[in-house]
């Protein structure tokens, strides 16, 4: 899907201004702590669901190799985590929608998460 | 519950210790148990107890240490929070959402989101936050009680 | 609860954790409580500004502080995603404040997609 699609079914607002909208995502992550960000986030070029809005969050996405962000809940970045993001070329977007109505309009769209679900024997079924 | 007539508030004082994040939460926890016991209504506990939670967690990630003192009268309730530690430099932009200064534990734990003095506010009638940078930050909020809430400290002091 | 916007009954806890086979750590006899929408995080102050009454929590924090959370807001329970088990101080307190915590493997955005398909709303009301 690409980026474009993601703004407006969320009715978005693009916060870096030469995003490229036409970017193509193939998965998403929703995380709220960087640790979960770092952990299971393995696709380069996915989308990032956050409600992170200081500068780690851009550290960590280069770390990953983020294709974007989506702030959630109406938070916007910070000045230090903007510049961070321009800087990197990382596209910034947020909507009102909170997490939950997010991931599962996404989720509706046939997104799916970098990856599905833990081993077996860590409590699965 | 003490306080010997109707216009000597009920007073009970809480110690809270900065970077103990195992008991986090007991405190607001324990509040929350005086009003239930007192028979508050339901909407004046949720708000205090909201509220306190975030004042209790403050002390936890950005304090030295604080107390917490919980005051009824017949009109209202009051938390009264005296803290020692940096303090705040920029009382405005600390009640502005978002605004975060945790370092990366506090992260981690869920919290430092830069929504708790804004929760506070929207649960309270009252908020008054000053801060002296480098010695500590004084936080008071005032839950205001009407209709049957009002008899409550009165009735509790005919024990 | 009736759904007000369709007139049919809400979801309750029994139906997610047997649509899911989900793990219940807590709460087994409060798995009849509706659910009257999602909320999915991991901010503690988010849950509390943002999430509503009745709505299940979709989360992967396991200490306590989540019960004290979910108690303050009313909320029908916890889910922890990734397959993560709520710490033993956390199964202690949600067993007294009678808070149900279930058990997910999935990540959570594959949980609250399917919970979302289920016709579990994070708009409000269920």
């Amino acid at each position: 899907m690409k980026l474009r699609e993601i703004r407006d079914i969320l009715d978005a607002e693009v916060i870096t201004g030469d995003a490229n909208l036409d970017k193509e995502i193939k998965y998403v992550n929703a995380a709220d702590l960087i640790s979960d960000v770092l952990a299971y986030s393995t696709g380069p070029g996915a989308l990032l669901i956050t409600g992170i809005v200081h500068s780690q969050v851009i550290y960590a996405a280069n770390t990953i190799e983020l294709g974007a962000i989506l702030f959630v809940r109406g938070k916007r970045p910070n000045e230090a985590t903007l510049q961070l993001a321009i800087e990197n070329h990382i596209p910034l977007l947020t909507t009102r929608y909170i997490m939950f109505e997010t991931c599962g309009r996404l989720y509706q769209l046939g997104m799916r998460a970098c990856i599905e679900k833990v081993k077996d024997d860590r409590g699965g079924k | 519950m003490t306080g010997a007539g109707n216009n000597i508030p009920f007073r009970e004082m809480f110690h809270i210790e900065g970077g103990n994040f195992t008991n986090a939460g007991s405190i607001s926890s324990q509040v929350k148990k005086i009003l239930m016991r007192a028979g508050f209504s339901h909407g004046v506990i949720r708000r205090t107890s909201i509220a306190t939670f975030e004042a209790e967690m403050n002390v936890i990630c950005y304090a030295n240490q604080g107390n917490l003192s919980l005051f009824i009268t017949p009109d209202s309730l009051k938390i009264v929070v005296e803290d020692e530690g940096v303090g705040i430099p920029d009382v405005d932009l600390a009640m502005k959402e978002g605004y975060s200064t945790a370092n990366e534990k506090i992260h981690e734990l869920g919290f430092g989101a830069g929504m708790g003095l804004s929760n506070i506010k929207n649960n309270t009638d009252e908020m008054i936050l000053t801060s002296k940078f480098g010695q500590g930050t004084h936080l008071e909020f005032v839950v205001s009680l009407e209709g049957k809430d009002r008899l409550v400290p009165l009735l509790s002091t005919k024990e | 609860m009736i759904n007000k916007r369709e007139g049919i009954p809400c979801m309750t806890l029994f139906d997610i954790v047997k649509s899911f086979g989900l793990k219940v750590k807590t709460g087994k006899d409060r798995l009849d409580e509706e659910v009257t929408g999602g909320y999915a995080g991991d901010l503690l102050s988010d849950v509390i500004a943002h999430s509503l009454k009745g709505n299940i929590w979709v989360t992967i924090q396991t200490h306590p502080n989540v019960v004290a959370v979910a108690s303050m807001k009313e909320l029908a329970g916890i889910i922890l995603t990734g397959g993560r088990e709520p710490d033993s101080d956390t199964l202690h307190k949600a067993e007294e404040e009678g808070i149900p915590i279930l058990v997910s493997p999935l990540f959570t955005f594959e949980l609250v997609g399917k919970l979302y398909q289920m016709g579990i709303s994070g708009m409000g009301e269920c």
